[in-house]
């Protein structure tokens, strides 16, 4: 039954039984466990990219009204497989006067930073890398790690384009980890905590509902953390021919895809770790095994949300992206903290003052907290609007009447010589 | 000498070496990277003291803010390479490490005569939280010294907007 409801806790034992009755020493048991337990969550992140990339190419395909990938495998299924051996046979391309090692680090890195995020994401009750008290803050550092390697990427490519991506990777990177690490502290207002597992247990109600204006603006800077479309300006290939990566080829590009699908599903997931409950749901604190089901079901909803965005949204121009990120989102991120730590004292405070039961004080808090939202929503947008409303782009011309060619004159009347046949 | 000894010897042997070659190599962006390299170094001695709050604040701020927008700089710049830059010391070079030493004489000194430096430090007990412990006292016992740096950023802040607005 143990091995049925957490399989994981019990491979564990087993295999530090095991060490043990081999006479090594506990530490080196130690040791030696977590590195396989690392290893093994590293590898599930880098196997998932193989599913999330034929569930994005199906739904991509279906939205454009495509059948997407049909060729291999059950309705295309294994797709995937055939491309990453067409591309493990590809040659590696180094240009002329690229700065060696940044540019052979620049995939490693941009892949590291998302895996790193995986080492606090609690996959279930009690299976996750590993719980430190910093968690939220850790995930903004290792964040630092991604950016670095587009940078490397860019500069170390010895190409314009790819200096150009890169210039714009820190625009926009860097910017949207302002609103971002302010929506963060919400959910640790709320939760009390830092630690990732910790906040999950603390979400008896999703912070979703205590906070839904936070949990917009995290998935939104997310989203620009990834670099997608909509915020795909650092690599848009009608401007800047792919940005960073035009100069990879081979498995190093493939890095960077699987980088880029890998954090694109991070960050699904995180959104569903910190705002909606995680691996929370009915049996998930018993059997830990629903808690990975009911986990991964949040993060590929909200994976699909990600997709549909990318789908259908149009690239913004860079000063439609830094004017979202300056003037709306930071403004309204700075407000949403102080709201909730103003809201969140008050209702505990009057909770504790007429000695309401648990039930009675959660409702209070939700409806204060839901209250606050949408009044902050409908104020900020009030203040905002004329900064914010789209506005028809300046005239710069008055529209001329389309030139008319003067009438061509009547084609003089040929007589053919050859009319005359008889 | 345990495994943390190990490590912390590695650490402090990969932040000065890439300390020196900061200062060493001729290329400005290789100059930013070993920076970097040094910053995370100096990350994983604050997590050999049990200080997992500031590693965490040491990488957000260090690497991801203040030495990206160091390699942005130096981006900018031009004469990167290592061709062009002129003699890397200038006549005064005696000067720096004269002063760098009778720095490192003078701090030796006063650490070797401090009573802490040879006690064993007591075990931390992992009972206290140690986040919450810094935010309180960061709101109570060092609550002058925080808001006057709060303070000093927001003046920083200001003036940085000062410098760039565009008058009209």
């Amino acid at each position: 039954m143990s091995f049925l409801s957490d399989p994981i806790t019990f491979i564990g034992q087993w295999l530090t039984n095991l060490l043990l009755g081999w006479g090594l020493a506990p530490g080196l048991v130690g040791v030696i466990t977590r590195a396989i337990g690392a290893f093994v969550l590293a590898m599930t992140g880098l196997m998932l990219v193989v599913f999330t990339i034929i569930y994005e190419r199906k739904l991509y395909g279906r939205i454009q009204d495509r059948l997407g990938p049909n060729r291999i495998g059950p309705w295309g299924l294994l797709q995937t497989i055939p491309d990453m051996i067409k591309i493990f046979t590809k040659e590696y391309i180094t240009p002329e006067g690229a700065d060696k090692i940044p540019y052979n680090l620049a995939p490693i890195l941009s892949v590291v930073g998302v895996l790193m995020v995986w080492a606090v994401l609690p996959l279930a009750k009690t299976i996750f890398g590993t719980d430190i008290d910093v968690g939220v803050l850790y995930i903004v550092g290792v964040g630092a790690i991604g950016e670095l390697g587009i940078i490397l990427a860019g500069w170390a490519s010895n190409n314009k384009y790819a200096l150009l991506g890169a210039f714009r990777a820190v625009a926009q990177v860097v910017s949207f980890e302002v609103p971002m690490v302010l929506a963060l502290l919400v959910p640790v207002i709320l939760g009390g905590t830092m630690g990732v597992n910790s906040l999950v247990q603390a979400q008896d109600v999703w912070f979703i509902v205590f906070a839904p204006v936070a949990a917009l603006i995290f998935f939104i800077s997310s989203q620009a953390e990834v670099g997608r479309a909509p915020f795909d300006l650092l690599e848009a290939e009608s401007e800047i021919v792919s940005g960073f990566q035009i100069e990879y080829s081979g498995l190093k590009f493939g890095w960077f895809f699987v980088g880029e699908f890998l954090h694109a599903f991070t960050i699904s997931a995180l959104t569903a770790t910190l705002f909606f409950g995680g691996w929370r749901g009915p049996g998930a604190q018993e059997y830990p095994i629903l808690g990975l089901l009911y986990f991964f079901v949040k993060s590929m909803i909200i994976y699909l949300v990600v997709i549909l965005m990318r789908i259908a949204l149009p690239r913004l121009r860079i000063d439609q992206m830094l004017n979202l990120n300056w003037k709306v989102l930071t403004p309204l991120a700075l407000a949403a903290v102080m709201l909730t730590a103003v809201v969140e004292k008050v209702v505990l405070h009057y909770a504790a003052a007429f000695e309401l039961g648990s039930t009675a004080a959660t409702l209070l808090r939700a409806s204060a907290h839901l209250l606050a939202n949408a009044l902050l929503l409908a104020v900020f947008f009030g203040l905002v609007k004329q900064r914010t409303a789209r506005r028809e782009p300046p005239l710069v011309g008055r529209p001329r009447p389309v030139a008319v060619p003067p009438a061509a004159p009547a084609p003089p009347a040929v007589e053919s010589p050859h009319s005359a046949m008889p | 000498m345990g495994p943390l000894q190990i490590i912390f010897l590695l650490a402090a042997a990969l932040v000065l070496g890439a300390a020196i070659l900061v200062v060493t190599t001729r290329n400005l962006v290789h100059a930013a990277l070993w920076l970097i390299v040094a910053l995370f170094g100096v990350a994983v001695l604050y997590v050999l003291l049990n200080a997992s709050f500031f590693a965490v604040v040491q990488i957000v701020i260090y690497i991801g803010a203040i030495a990206i927008l160091f390699i942005f700089a130096v981006m900018l710049t031009r004469r990167i390479g290592a061709k062009d830059i002129g003699p890397q010391n200038n006549p005064n070079w005696w000067l720096a490490a004269l002063l760098a030493l009778l720095m490192l004489g003078g701090l030796a000194t006063i650490f070797l005569s401090w009573p802490a430096f040879n006690t064993p430090l007591p075990p931390l007990s992992n009972q206290v939280d140690l986040i919450a412990a810094l935010g309180k006292s960061l709101v109570t016992t060092y609550l002058l010294p925080f808001e006057l740096a709060s303070v000093l950023l927001v003046a920083a802040l200001i003036g940085a907007i000062f410098v760039s607005w565009e008058r009209k």
